[in-house]
């Protein structure tokens, strides 16, 4: 046991208080609330709710489209011999995230993507004109899906596996449609591991800084490229305020994760 | 109806996934005009600041997965052994690093470790590797402590441990001949997932100014048209690689559950 205490209390532990710490450490060592209060700035309330924005999005999208292929490979009639590449494939793809990733959307849909250049020649639909642009939230929200819709599909899986047949046996037997079993008796069953889910990919979206950089540069202010920016050269003018801003990330994705662990053991209870 | 809506969903995200993998390969064979070449790869092979990025990253993961299997290993067995009142503690450390973003990690790194504090690891380079390779540790923890839980429910622990012991083994002769043999499918599959997640990570290595693969991926991407595709190519064959030797060892493993 002492190695594990020893490492993760001097690697994990410590560094994450001392910074909780320092959001409360004036300079002369006392306490004070003024770093949190110096968080309320116009830029830095902006750079949160982009932040909040972008992952609320990328993770509604990620869990419905997940959620969808998911459900259309365990239980829509799908060849069952697709399910294996999938799930092997969300391996790969939830965690290829970070430059490469950008790298890939920007040869895609970048300025002379391929899909852009593709819609130009062929169609003669200019996405620019139609005000759309990779280095932007849409842009980020549109990337993100690609480690957030495999997320949804290793985490949902187990749900969806969970559905009992003679649930569905039974709903028809009393005469439901398709629609009605999935309305009345899947989705209510599954709902709360979905929330669970959604709160997960909203956590996994909020800490995600590598590809938001390289898509971005810093010209988008969002939490975490704001902090970046911070680390590296004090951009806020104030080591107090940094601290605050950590903490503020550490705070929502907290209280995200630990939603999403309470939910889906929640959603456990029916689904064993 | 259903089996429609069914294909429909799936095409569409195939279309999704498909899209951005096919065009990253193809920009990336587009250097030389007009024709499609090698070009984008020969360069950045050539690269000398890729081979040296890579090869340090490489490195790191190798090491990242000799610390993380030295830290995993006896913990998870003891705690299994001896401790099962403190698994939900050790779960919910392990778990941490999923839920405190790296980025927050690593500033708390460069404040508790500084030139002027008790431990000043950022002063040195050797140092700073030695924090870079504690953080990525850090990251893998929750994979790796995961796989080799997973791995020490297969196996009856207590009746390996009394049968070495019985023959005289001692504690390091039980974890490096008994226990960790028993396991290695987990640890492999542990230390491949840790491999993926090292080989392009960005934030730890920027912040603490080492010259690892991801702030190489950086600076081209910010410099070059053709060679980031062609490196984001690279990045995603490894992470495959990575995940099929996952699948490859898991199905090698012969699987027989001990009595509960």
């Amino acid at each position: 046991m002492a190695p594990f205490l020893v490492f993760t209390g001097l690697f994990l532990i410590l560094p994450t208080l001392y910074i909780v710490v320092g959001a409360f450490r004036a300079t002369d060592g006392g306490f004070t609330l003024q770093h949190i209060a110096g968080l309320n700035t116009p830029a830095i309330r902006n750079a949160y709710w982009v932040s909040i924005r972008i992952s609320f999005w990328s993770a509604l999208f990620g869990c419905a489209i997940g959620l969808g292929m998911a459900a259309a490979v365990i239980h829509g009639g799908l060849p069952g011999r697709l399910r294996g590449p999938l799930m092997t494939f969300s391996g790969v793809a939830s965690n290829f995230a970070g430059i490469a990733l950008a790298f890939a959307f920007i040869a895609t849909l970048g300025p002379a993507g391929l899909v852009t250049l593709w819609l130009r020649t062929e169609f003669g639909v200019n996405l620019r004109a139609y005000g759309f642009n990779l280095l932007s939230t849409t842009g980020l929200i549109i990337t993100y899906l690609f480690f957030q819709i495999p997320l949804m599909i290793l985490i949902i899986a187990p749900a969806l596996d969970g559905l009992k047949r003679e649930w569905r046996e039974a709903a028809e037997t009393l005469g439901a449609s398709t629609f009605q079993y999935v309305r009345m008796v899947a989705l209510p069953i599954l709902f709360p591991s979905i929330l669970g889910c959604f709160a997960l990919l909203f956590a996994n979206a909020f800490g995600a800084v590598a590809t938001a950089i390289a898509l971005t540069g810093s010209s988008l202010n969002i939490a975490p490229i704001l902090l970046f920016a911070q680390i590296r050269g004090d951009v806020l003018g104030s080591p107090g305020l940094g601290y605050a801003l950590a903490l503020g990330m550490v705070v929502i994705a907290g209280v995200a994760n630990a939603l999403s662990i309470w939910l889906r053991t929640r959603s456990e209870k029916w689904l064993r | 109806m259903t089996r429609f809506l069914a294909w429909a969903m799936f095409l569409f995200g195939v279309a999704y996934f498909a899209l951005p993998l096919f065009g990253m390969t193809e920009f990336s064979l587009r250097m030389r005009r007009g024709v499609y070449s090698l070009d984008a790869y020969r360069v950045v092979l050539g690269d000398p600041q890729f081979q040296a990025t890579f090869a340090y990253s490489t490195v790191m993961a190798l090491l990242t997965i000799v610390v993380g299997v030295l830290v995993v290993v006896p913990t998870a067995y003891w705690v299994r052994l001896y401790l099962p009142r403190l698994r939900p503690v050790v779960e919910f450390i392990t778990l941490l690093p999923l839920v405190i973003p790296p980025i927050v990690i690593v500033f708390g790194y460069l404040r508790l470790f500084n030139t002027s504090s008790w431990l000043p690891l950022t002063g040195t380079a050797a140092g700073t590797n030695l924090l870079l390779l504690m953080g990525y540790a850090t990251l893998s923890l929750p994979y790796m402590y995961r796989a080799v839980d997973n791995g020490l429910r297969t196996i009856d622990v207590r009746t390996l441990t009394e049968a070495a012991q019985s023959l005289g083994a001692g504690w390091a002769t039980i974890l490096a001949r008994v226990i960790l043999p028993n396991v290695l499918v987990a640890v492999l599959s542990g230390a491949f997932l840790t491999f993926a997640i090292v080989i392009g990570e960005f934030v730890m290595a920027a912040l603490l100014n080492r010259p690892a693969f991801g702030p190489y991926l950086q600076l081209m991407g910010a410099n070059k048209a053709y060679e980031p595709a062609a490196l984001a190519v690279i990045a995603f064959v490894v992470t495959w690689v990575c995940m099929g030797l996952i699948s490859l060892v898991t199905r090698f493993q012969k699987f027989t559950p001990a009595p509960r």
